[in-house]
């Protein structure tokens, strides 16, 4: 019985996606009841496997495909962190997406594609071998091109096609080295530390370039460069889809491949011994400071938000790479707060642009009277990725860095330093015109909205803003989610 | 039970062919698709006979082979056998509604359409090279036929082509049936192989027959004739000659390399065949990239689709044998729901230009959504019966070392990606919406239920291989696959 829940997880959000689409356009109270009513579900069910998982019991969901190639859900604790993200996420930006697309066309569509998006990004979480999680990587590309697509527009359907191609070449790419390893290795779940040691192979250099194969699998859609490409133009998203994209689905499930990839099916210590860990080291560094340097040039501010992204999700790559146990426990715990500080940032940013039609850095020049909440949350999260302390950002990468002392990295140090200087230097002129500055006299495109349209957007960016604080102020705290993965961590490394 | 079962997969259909000519418009199309829904009834008493007790032989007439006929069912005919059936039972209740009666389209379908189907299923019982030719010939004409219903000039001209290059296929088959039958004195596929000693009188007989037979499943560079015969056919015959009829004729091409010519070595041929199969997969997948109208988009996709299956030669192996027949029925399911559903969009906009496919998400959300399930098993995307399929092939290649073949499969689920997605992203977010027609009629839901059932089945082949892949196991050609 318990074993079907990882699938539930699944299905609750698949089957939502399918009903809406079967509602059609018209439907709209039953539309915003199912996509409400599927993610408190999901929450529920999440708590249930919390249960389970602090007693020791890991369900699993097994069925074969082909002989020897299993499907395999499972709730492990590392799964957990970020089915947990997942659906909390899910649900705040389901709120801000119908305030958000109120007045839109083809909003079937969208929560259709919505909700199966996030059954994906379950899947990712809950895949319980590297077949698993490629099988639901695809059916995430599947499911978030119409997204990106969705308004229509020619830069929309450009950005699409860009997405479409790094992704579809990536996974390509990615099914070349997972048949490869399959074939080498037999099937094998994800089990901490890694597995392939026990193979014996004595001549590493297939194992290497396999690495290199899944590793650029999971990199185009984890943005690391040269394949990040696709994420800044695919920034003509609406925005509560760049907010899902950066946060939680996309990227994140990139991330959480290479995290799997790097724990769960070579091992750390197989990682270091192959030299791929400097390998992924040094490319995430790279791209760290290449995404600060190019958000620093942009003037649009979803675009400058996009190379952000580029930048810190590869904190998380860098943590995993550079290993021990306490970089790791940075790079994986920064899937949770780079999680909560750009969705805040984004909503904002889609608040501004909606409201206001405020999308350039030029434009924000004394928002801070006129949106006050809004402002706030954009701030807290702002300094939040600056790396403030007390705030999430700066937990991630006081451990980054201490963790990379303690296994001798010395060299990561300068990389956190000039990162940081660089979130600064892209992140504070915003603030400064958003308080500093006075109003104009006329903003771009104003327009009025309903108390409740209000609400929907401001409420869910002041929570997650409120969210990305708390657990920074209280990491110490046992159910913070630091806490939850230096559980993780010591079983990696003990 | 088992002979009567047998009998009733060709002998239902064929009397019905009889019966329904002489049977009033109104009649013919519920009385066919009783006939259609037989077949499944037969099947069940033959699965379970060869799921427990293996191979099933039936001697018809009590005339043994060298000089009488035999019927031999294998888990790959079988599989085919059930790919027909399934097929066929939403290609006929589609039909209803694009053939009504009182037309004189529907007047000619039906009957062509179980002729059809008596052939195939014939074609898949037979065991020896004649019977395959007079099956094969019946499928082809049948298949000319059908094309040319409705009298559209562009489907006349493609089924003269279709016809001229079919009859001269048939040729070269039979003179290499001909030449077998003066050395051997058999016809038995079985036989022919034990008896048949290589040579030169061999080797041109096989030479004679391979091209015979890549003529008429339209595998690059003798594809000439598919794409204006597939994309000009009316809706649900497109489907059939896409799902069943080019099938049927790669089916013997494999039955005559692994079993009658299973036990000589010709790996340089081989590759030849498989060069021929990347040939398809690679033009097959550009030419469908730039083809402006729908139905040829999916037609050049057939011969693209159709490559995979030929890589079985050079890569020989359980695998590859495996990933072939897997590709077999998973490309049947989907590419016959792919065209029932372009037939309704085509019906239902009057066009099949892809400029004029605009916002078919508000028009024709079902088709729609049928189109993309079966685009994914087509693209080879999990989980789908074409993705285990591609799995199986790429693994074959592993297992070989064959980077080559790998980087072909990879490229080729590339383009198809391409190629499907392209016509996908125009029907739903298509920049230009001013040529866009205001106009359209829904297709009658019969029609899209259809569709969406077999793309449908096109998805869950990717989660029942078990069965599948035991049957396939329990076929393997008696020699073993080279090398």
């Amino acid at each position: 019985m318990m074993d079907w829940l990882p699938l539930a997880m699944v299905l609750v959000s698949l089957v939502a996606g399918i009903a809406i689409f079967l509602l059609g356009e018209q439907r709209q109270l039953a539309r915003t009841l199912l996509n409400l009513g599927a993610a408190l579900v999901k929450l529920v069910l999440v708590a249930f496997l919390f249960m389970l998982i602090v007693v020791d019991r890991a369900p699993e969901f097994r069925l074969a495909l082909l002989p020897g190639l299993d499907l395999v859900l499972r709730a492990d604790a590392l799964s957990l962190l970020f089915t947990t993200l997942s659906a909390v996420l899910w649900l705040i930006t389901t709120v801000y997406a119908i305030a958000y697309l109120e007045r839109d066309e083809n909003r079937a569509r969208f929560f259709g594609f919505f909700s199966i998006c996030v059954a994906s990004t379950m899947g990712i979480a809950m895949a319980g071998n590297l077949f698993t999680f490629f099988i639901f990587y695809e059916l995430l590309t599947l499911a978030t091109w119409p997204l990106v697509a969705h308004s229509g527009t020619r830069a929309a359907i450009l950005g699409a096609r860009t997405y479409l191609r790094y992704t579809l070449a990536g996974s390509a790419v990615f099914l070349v080295g997972l048949i490869w390893l399959y074939g080498l290795a037999g099937s094998r779940d994800f089990i901490a530390g890694g597995t392939l040691e026990a193979i014996g192979v004595d001549d590493y250099t297939e194992l290497r370039i396999i690495f290199v194969f899944l590793v650029i699998g999971m990199g185009v859609k984890a943005a690391l460069f040269p394949m990040h490409s696709w994420l800044p133009k695919a920034m003509v998203a609406p925005a509560p889809v760049s907010a899902l994209l950066h946060a939680v689905a996309v990227v994140k499930a990139g991330a959480f491949g290479l995290v799997r990839l790097v724990e769960d099916v070579y091992g750390p210590e197989l990682v270091a011994d192959l030299g791929m860990g400097n390998l992924l080291a040094v490319a995430a560094a790279f791209t760290i400071i290449y995404g600060s340097v190019m958000a620093l040039r942009q003037t649009d501010i979803k675009r400058r938000l996009a190379f952000s992204t580029v930048s810190q999700v590869s904190y998380i790559a860098l943590g995993v790479a550079v290993g021990g146990m306490m970089a790791t426990t940075g790079g994986m715990v920064h899937l949770v707060h780079q999680g909560l500080m750009k969705i805040t940032l984004f909503f904002c940013a889609g608040i501004f642009a909606t409201v206001l039609g405020v999308k350039h850095i030029g434009q924000l020049d004394g928002l801070g009277r006129r949106m006050p909440w809004t402002a706030l949350s954009f701030t807290i999260a702002g300094l939040g990725m600056i790396g403030l302390p007390p705030m999430a950002g700066f937990v991630s990468k006081y451990y980054l860095g201490a963790g990379a002392i303690a296994v001798g990295a010395w060299w990561v140090i300068p990389v956190l330093i000039a990162s940081t200087l660089l979130n600064a230097a892209y992140f504070l002129p915003l603030i400064k015109r958003m308080w500093m500055h006075a109003e104009p006299e006329q903003w771009p495109k104003p327009v009025t909205l309903s108390r409740l349209e209000t609400g929907g957007l401001v409420v869910p960016a002041v929570i997650t803003a409120m969210l990305s604080v708390l657990i920074g102020v209280f990491a110490a705290h046992p159910l913070s989610p630091l806490s939850w993965v230096m559980g993780i961590a010591t079983e990696y490394f003990p | 039970m088992i002979a009567e079962a047998l009998t009733g997969l060709v002998f239902i259909p064929l009397g019905v062919t009889l019966v329904v000519l002489l049977l009033p418009d109104r009649a013919r199309g519920p009385l066919c698709l009783a006939a259609v829904l037989a077949l499944p009834l037969c099947l069940l008493p033959l699965t379970e006979a060869v799921w427990t007790n293996g191979d099933i032989t039936l001697v018809l007439a009590e005339f043994a082979p060298p000089l009488g006929i035999v019927w031999r069912l294998d888990g790959l005919a079988l599989i085919m056998l059930w790919l027909t059936a399934i097929v066929a039972v939403p290609v006929s209740i589609h039909a209803l509604t694009s053939f009504p009666p009182g037309q004189a389209s529907g007047r000619e379908f039906w009957p062509l359409w179980m002729m059809l189907l008596a052939g195939i299923n014939a074609l898949f019982l037979s065991a020896d090279l004649f019977n395959l030719y007079v099956t094969l010939e019946m499928i082809t004409l049948a298949g000319v036929a059908m094309i040319g219903i409705g009298g559209k000039a562009l489907a006349l001209k493609a089924a003269m082509r279709y016809l001229l290059l079919g009859l001269l296929a048939s040729l070269l088959y039979l003179l290499a049936v001909g030449l077998i039958y003066g050395q051997t004195g058999a016809l038995d596929i079985d036989l022919v192989g034990e008896r048949l000693q290589p040579g030169r009188m061999a080797a041109t007989a096989l030479v004679l027959m391979t091209t015979g037979l890549l003529v008429k499943s339209a595998i690059f560079p003798m594809h000439v004739w598919l794409p204006a015969a597939h994309g000009n056919a009316p809706g649900p015959v497109s489907a059939i000659l896409s799902g069943l009829v080019v099938k049927v004729s790669l089916y013997m091409l494999i039955r005559i390399w692994l079993w009658m010519a299973g036990d000589w070595e010709l790996p340089a041929a081989a590759t030849a065949l498989g060069l021929l199969g990347a040939g398809a997969i690679l033009y097959g997948s550009i030419a469908a990239l730039i083809q402006p109208r729908l139905k040829m988009v999916i037609a050049y996709s057939t011969v693209a689709q159709l490559g995979y299956v030929m890589l079985l030669f050079p890569l020989a192996s359980i695998e590859a044998y495996r990933a072939a027949s897997y590709q077999l029925l998973a490309h049947g399911l989907a590419k016959a729901a792919m065209f029932l559903a372009a037939a309704n969009i085509l019906k239902s906009l009057g066009t099949d230009r892809l400029i004029a496919l605009t916002d078919l998400d508000r028009k024709l959300p079902v088709d729609l959504f049928a189109f993309t399930l079966a685009a994914v098993s087509i693209m080879g995307l999990p989980p789908s019966g074409g993705f285990l399929a591609k799995w199986m092939l790429l693994e074959a290649a592993w297992r070989q070392e064959a980077w080559g073949w790998l980087v072909l499969v990879s490229v080729g689920s590339l383009l198809s990606a391409a190629y499907l997605f392209r016509v996908i992203a125009l029907t739903c977010f298509h920049p230009g919406r001013r040529h866009a027609s205001t106009r359209w009629q829904t297709p009658p839901r019969s029609a899209t239920n259809a569709a969406l059932i077999l793309a449908l089945l096109a998805i869950a082949a990717g989660f029942t291989s078990a069965p599948l892949l035991s049957l396939i196991d329990g076929s393997l050609p008696p020699g073993g696959i080279w090398p």
